[in-house]
C-alpha cells in the first residue's frame, strides 16, 4: 500500500535552525522539496503555515504544518520509524540531549550572534560569555560521552545532539575568518573540535554545506548591517 | 525497586508547579523540597549546575532541568495517564504551543507587573493578545488535550496563580476579555491535581507585595 508522502521544508540556506531539518530528512532519507523563503518578503504559504511566529524553519507533511525546529526534529523521529533514530530510547539520555540541544540554539546561538552583530566592548563581553559557555558546554557534555568518542547515537549516523551542533557551530571556521577570532579553539574546547571535525567530514554534512565564501560573504553582510543599524 | 524522586522547587515558581501537577496526575509519590533561592542548596547547585534554577526532578539520583524537558522524561518513565497523544502529528502542535508558552507568556506576564508606562501598555495587551490565540487553540476542547489533561494544559495553567499579580500592577482585568481561557482554567482547577498544586493568587500577590517592598519598588 502506498501511502502518499509529500514533504517539503520552508527554509533559508544560511539559517542553521533550517539546517537541522535538512540534516534530519537527509539522515533519514526521505525525500522533501526545499522552498527558499526571502525573510524580507515572507511568502503567502509560509505566513499561512506559521502564522504565529512567521519563522523558518516550517515542515509541511502531507500538506500539516510543524514548526519550531525541534519539534520539528522529534517530528520526524516519531514519523519515520525506519532508518536511523535520532533520540536513543532510554528517558534520561533523551533529557540530555534535549536539555544541551537546548542550550546549543537558545543560550549559545544569542550569545553567538552577538559577538558576530556587535564590536567593541560589548562584543568583547559577548565574547567573553561565548567562551564560558562554550566551556560549560564541553564539561557538560562529557557525562553523554564516557569512552571519549564524539557521537551520542551508537552508530555512526546524526543524532539529534550532532544534527543541532553541526548546524549551529559546523561552519565555525567562517565565523573565525570573518570575527578574526577562534570560535572553537581545540585547546580550550578538545572535544568539541574533534566532535565538528569529525561530523564535518561526514559526506551527508558535506553535501549540505554551502561553499565557504558563500557563507563568508553572507556572515560579512549580516554583521555590517546589523553594525550599520545600531549606530544610526 | 523503589524509585526515588525528588523535586527541588520553589513554591510560586509556575515552571515548579508544572512538575507538581504531572507527577501528582500521575501518582508518583515525591519528596518536595522548597529552595531559598537567595541561599541555593547545594543539591540544587550540584543538580542544576548549569542554571542553577528550580525546578529540577531528580529520579533515583539522577537529575533533570528545564520544566518542559521534565515534563517528558515524567511521560516517559511513568506511562499512565499520558500527557503526550500518541499520534505524532498532535504531539508535535502540544509540543510547539508549550513551547509558545515558554517563550511568550512567562516573559509577557512578568513585564505586566515589573515595567512602566508605555512598555507596560504593550506587554498587557500582547498578554491578552496571546491568551486569544490560546483559546482559538483550545477550541470547543474541554481541554488542550482533549478531554483530559494535557501537556499544553500542564505548562499553562500554572501561570493563572500569578494572574492577580498581573492584574494588581498592571491594572487591567483578564477575565472579561477571555472568558473562554477563564472556563477552561476553571475546568482545570476542579482536578485534585490542579488544585493542590496551585498556590491562592492571594498568597502568591502577598509574596509579590513582600518583595516589592524588600526592593523597595512603588
Amino acid at each position: 500500500m502506498a501511502e502518499e508522502n509529500v514533504v517539503s521544508l520552508h527554509g533559508t540556506w544560511a539559517s542553521p535552525f533550517s539546517k537541522c531539518v535538512e540534516l534530519a530528512l537527509k539522515t533519514k532519507g526521505i525525500p522533501f522539496e526545499f522552498v527558499e523563503e526571502d525573510l524580507r518578503n515572507k511568502s503567502p504559504s509560509l505566513l499561512k503555515y506559521n502564522p504565529v511566529h512567521k519563522k523558518v524553519p516550517v515542515l509541511v507533511h502531507n500538506g500539516k504544518p510543524i514548526a519550531e525546529s525541534l519539534v520539528i526534529l522529534e517530528y520526524i523521529d516519531e514519523t519515520w520509524k525506519t532508518g536511523p533514530k535520532l533520540l536513543l530510547e532510554d528517558p534520561y539520555k533523551r533529557a540530555q540531549v534535549r536539555f544541551w540541544a537546548g542550550y546549543l540554539q537558545q543560550h549559545l546561538f544569542v550569545t553567538m550572534s552577538l559577538v558576530c552583530k556587535s564590536d567593541g566592548e560589548v562584543q568583547e563581553k559577548a565574547i567573553k560569555e561565548l567562551f564560558e559557555k562554550l566551556k560549560t558546554f564541553e564539561e557538560g557534555i562529557k557525562d553523554l560521552f564516557p569512552d571519549g568518542a564524539p557521537s551520542i547515537d551508537c552508530s555512526n549516523n546524526l543524532g539529534l545532539l550532532d544534527i543541532v551542533l553541526c548546524s549551529q557551530f559546523g561552519p565555525h571556521k567562517v565565523q573565525e575568518e570573518v570575527l578574526g577570532i577562534t570560535t572553537i579553539d581545540p585547546e580550550k574546547n578538545p572535544l568539541l573540535f574533534t566532535w565538528l571535525k569529525s561530523l564535518n567530514e561526514l559526506p551527508l554534512v558535506k553535501e549540505l554545506t554551502p561553499p565557504h565564501e558563500k557563507l563568508v560573504a553572507v556572515l560579512h553582510f549580516f554583521r555590517n548591517y546589523a553594525l550599520k543599524s545600531s549606530a544610526a | 525497586m523503589a524509585d526515588e524522586v525528588v523535586l527541588l522547587d520553589f513554591w510560586p515558581s509556575p515552571f515548579g508547579m508544572r512538575l507538581r501537577i504531572a507527577l501528582a496526575e500521575k501518582g508518583v509519590k515525591y519528596e518536595y523540597k522548597d529552595e531559598d533561592l537567595r541561599n541555593k542548596s547545594p543539591l540544587l547547585l550540584q543538580s542544576n549546575p548549569v542554571h542553577k534554577k528550580i525546578p529540577v526532578l531528580i529520579h533515583n539520583g539522577k537529575p533533570v532541568c528545564e520544566s518542559v524537558i521534565a515534563l517528558q522524561y515524567i511521560d516517559e518513565v511513568w506511562t499512565n495517564k499520558p500527557l503526550l497523544p500518541s499520534d505524532p502529528y498532535l504531539r508535535s502542535q502540544a509540543r510547539f504551543w508549550a513551547d509558545f508558552v515558554d517563550k511568550k507568556i512567562y516573559d509577557i506576564g512578568r513585564k505586566t507587573w515589573t515595567t512602566k508606562g508605555d512598555e507596560q501598555e504593550a506587554a498587557k495587551k500582547e498578554f491578552i493578545d496571546c491568551i486569544k490565540l490560546l483559546e482559538v487553540e483550545l477550541g470547543d476542547k474541554p481541554f488542550f488535550g482533549g478531554e483530559t489533561l494535557g501537556f499544553v494544559d500542564v505548562t499553562l495553567v500554572p501561570f493563572y496563580s500569578w494572574f492577580s499579580v498581573y492584574e494588581k500592577y498592571g491594572n487591567f482585568s483578564i477575565a472579561p476579555e477571555c472568558p473562554k481561557f477563564m472556563a477552561w482554567v476553571k475546568r482545570c482547577m476542579e482536578k485534585e491535581s490542579v488544585s493542590k498544586s496551585l498556590p491562592d493568587q492571594d498568597k502568591v500577590c502577598g509574596f509579590v507585595a513582600e518583595m516589592r517592598k524588600k526592593l523597595g519598588v512603588e
